[in-house]
């Protein structure tokens, strides 16, 4: 039963919430860093502005939910442009360190006392915002099989969320096969050659950052309502490495990637903190090694080992190209 | 005594929300769900803006079905309340009990909720505290912020330092600094509180082990060989980034999530002078650290490695090419910024305590500090830290304290608008 326990829950973290917002976090961070060039850090950010954008509307001021999403998809753009037009220019070990200060101002006012009243504070904010969402779904009564579970409100979230995966993924792939594209992947290759061909560099980075910006909004809003609350301390910086960590498994430039990365990374997080957890609850391993409370650290310990040795033994992923993937041109 | 003249060195306030808070969150996500034999229980610390434990707080606790507890804190500032049943449990903390000069920073949350959904959990509650309402004169507080923010300028530009000369040698933008100076500030406290050094013992010990394990074994397996495998420097950001994310949370699996303060002069009494209030570990761990930037930038002016330093910094192939054992200078560098970012982490340890957090919270306004200076230019990160410290305390005179980072970090992208290589930095290609 334990065993079947173990394969049931990582299933289901394999298709889970959890896995459609980081395959779509790391779809926007493929578009700025896989084809683009751009070393956002700052994807949190995005993710958080997503989030709020959907909460807060609807809570505080009572608007529609399919409103709150359009308010979403605007203030993301948004926050493109801010971050963009003085960040831009800058080379890519420059941009890094201005994304991700960014990303921890978003953070940080969200969850300043300041802004109690609207952003919610440290708590955040926790209501039936989703409701709307909620209401369209057929499948109320969930799905319990042998080997995958999901309640009524995830089963509902995980088959909308892989069916905007999807759709997004096949704009991606129509995006960056045109001649667009190409000169996105110019640029990431060589800013100099494309700027010689007449082309505005600085125009199509910034088209870059939006695109993959929104994207990212789009994951906070499956964040915000999958849980129908929004906590700011979910988006600190350690949200955007993981989205990274999700893409450089996947493999960088390449379209799928994102999908493929996010899968493996549940499939590998739940399996392992299960089989910890079964082994500390059954005592195989011993108390006095890991505690029942520590097999959480234990896990981010293994995510950030895992980036570590992802990185310095196979940088290109899974799917990657090693010719193609350009992490070293720059800085 | 008035509230302002209560803070020590640079109070990172907001540091040590962020950290209860995610600490909270981290116990919440490792609870198991059959552990129904351990008690539930709320639990929390009560400690002032400037991280000592306030004793002797009520804390009032209602419940369902009738539940009300009354607890008061204890010399550590603790408290604890087992509870029966789930629910939902709110705790009010009796502000009249707080020290003058100490406010919640937010008096809209004397009442902290706690939703118990099952037991077997222990949930920890907040009351941030800060300094109270300003009761001290303009002059008073601008004075006492000029010091706080030279304080914290001194603790950032050490860790930056060493920052800057790593990356100016060796081109890697290393995200896992912050926690040379946690694992220094955990040793200080392990050597100090539970082999029961003295400071001015352990403290020291720390700063060599850093140099050491932080400094040369850190370069030398992991760092050289990537280097020498030809590891792309964006790879190698990458590669520091999941190092830092392993090393904190390997210090939280073996230090455990709370703040904890040396027990030596843990309530040392601040000292008067003019218009500032300063405690005397503050002053003699400072002057220390004023003393570690003179003999590094001695070092880097007038010593042969120093030179060497620069010169590998300026044209690595040059340097090599005119004599100059490149990687030597390079481990001497790693040796060098290892033992000044753990000295930065004694300086936090001693002053405002330890906690696996302290690194990762330093890390953006050392990267913010070096970005201003100008990223690879040893003055430009003095000059960048000492600003940074002091926009950070006091801009508080205008912004909510709990903001104060937000100011340095709008400042950092202001700057790089109108001078994107940095204030000292030299101009060059960075687009």
């Amino acid at each position: 039963m334990e065993i079947l326990f173990i394969i049931q829950q990582t299933l289901s973290a394999t298709l889970g919430v959890n896995a459609i917002i980081f395959a779509l976090a790391a779809i926007g961070l493929n578009m700025h860093f896989g084809y683009t060039g751009l070393l956002n850090f700052g994807q949190a950010g995005f993710l958080a502005i997503g989030a709020y954008s959907v909460a807060v509307p609807v809570i505080s001021f009572g608007f529609s939910l399919w409103l709150a999403l359009l308010i979403g998809i605007f203030n993301s753009i948004l926050f493109a442009l801010l971050l963009g037009i003085p960040t831009l220019r800058l080379r890519a070990d420059y941009l890094a360190i201005v994304t991700i200060a960014a990303a921890e101002i978003v953070r940080q006012i969200a969850r300043s006392a300041t802004f109690n009243d609207s952003l919610g504070g440290s708590d955040g904010i926790t209501g039936k915002f989703g409701k709307e969402f909620f209401d369209l779904n057929p499948f109320k009564e969930g799905l319990t099989t042998p080997i995958l579970r999901f309640n009524g409100n995830d089963l509902w979230v995980v088959i909308t969320g892989w069916i905007l995966v999807a759709i997004i993924t096949f704009i991606m792939w129509i995006m960056v096969n045109s001649p667009w594209g190409r000169v996105m992947r110019a640029i990431r290759e060589d800013e100099d050659a494309v700027r010689s061909l007449g082309k505005n560099v600085y125009l199509y980075k910034m088209q870059s950052l939006i695109i993959g910006g929104v994207i990212g909004s789009i994951a906070g809003f499956v964040y915000a309502l999958s849980r129908q609350s929004v906590q700011p301390d979910n988006y600190g910086t350690a949200l955007t490495f993981f989205a990274y960590t999700v893409l450089i498994l996947g493999g960088a430039a390449r379209v799928f990637a994102p999908i493929v990365g996010a899968m493996i990374f549940w499939f590998l997080i739940v399996f392992i903190e299960q089989v910890l957890r079964a082994g500390v609850t059954s005592n195989v391993i011993p108390d006095w090694l890991i505690g029942v409370n520590q097999v959480g650290q234990i896990r981010f310990m293994l995510m950030g080992l895992g980036l570590m040795l992802l990185m310095i033994f196979r940088p290109q992923g899974i799917f990657g190209d090693k010719k193609e993937l350009a992490l070293d041109a720059k800085a | 005594m008035n509230c302002v003249s209560k803070k020590i060195g640079a109070r990172l306030i907001l540091f040590a929300i962020t950290m209860l808070s995610v600490t909270a969150g981290i116990s919440l996500i490792a609870t198991p769900a059959n552990a129904a034999e351990t008690p539930t229980k709320l639990y929390g610390v009560v400690s002032s803006s400037t991280e000592q434990p306030l004793e002797g707080i009520g804390i009032s606790i209602e419940g369902p079905e009738g539940f009300s507890a009354n607890v008061t804190t204890d010399s550590l500032g603790a408290w604890e309340v087992l509870i029966p049943t789930k629910g939902t449990y709110s705790a009010t903390i009796n502000e009249g009990d707080l020290p003058e000069g100490q406010a919640l920073t937010d008096p809209t949350k004397a009442t902290a909720k706690a939703n118990v959904f099952m037991l077997g959990v222990e949930l920890r509650l907040l009351f941030p505290i800060g300094p109270g309402v300003a009761k001290a004169t303009l002059l008073e507080r601008s004075a006492q912020l000029t010091v706080d923010g030279l304080i914290l300028g001194l603790i950032i530009a050490l860790a930056a330092l060493g920052l800057n000369l790593i990356f100016g040698t060796t081109g890697l933008t290393n995200f896992a600094h912050g926690e040379i100076l946690t694992f220094a500030g955990l040793l200080t406290y392990y050597f100090s509180a539970i082999a029961k050094l003295p400071v001015i013992v352990a403290a020291p010990i720390a700063v060599v082990l850093s140099a050491f394990i932080s400094g040369f074994l850190q370069d030398r397996y992991l760092w050289k060989p990537l280097r020498q495998r030809g590891t792309g420097l964006i790879a190698m950001l990458v590669v520091s980034i999941g190092f830092a994310i392993f090393l904190r949370y390997f210090f939280l699996f073996l230090f455990g999530g709370d703040t904890r303060q040396l027990p030596q002069y843990a309530g040392q009494a601040g000292l008067e002078l003019g218009l500032v209030n300063i405690t005397p570990k503050s002053i003699l761990t400072t002057v220390i650290g004023i003393g570690f930037i003179v003999v590094a930038t001695l070092w880097l002016l007038r010593t042969r490695m120093g030179k060497a330093s620069r010169a590998v910094a300026d044209n690595p192939a040059l340097a090599s090419a005119s004599g100059i054992d490149v990687q030597k200078v390079i481990r001497a560098v790693w040796i060098l910024g290892a033992a000044l970012a753990g000295y930065a982490g004694v300086i936090v340890t001693v002053n405002q305590g330890v906690s696996f957090l302290m690194g990762q919270d330093m890390l953006l306004l050392i990267f913010a500090a070096v970005t201003l200076g100008g990223l690879g230019t040893a003055n430009g990160a003095l000059v960048g830290s000492l600003i940074i410290g002091l926009f950070v305390q006091l801009s508080t005179l205008f912004i909510p304290t709990e903001l104060k980072y937000v100011g340095a970090l709008i400042v950092l992208i202001l700057i790089l608008i109108v001078r994107p290589q940095g204030i000292l930095g030299r101009k060059e290609r960075i687009g």
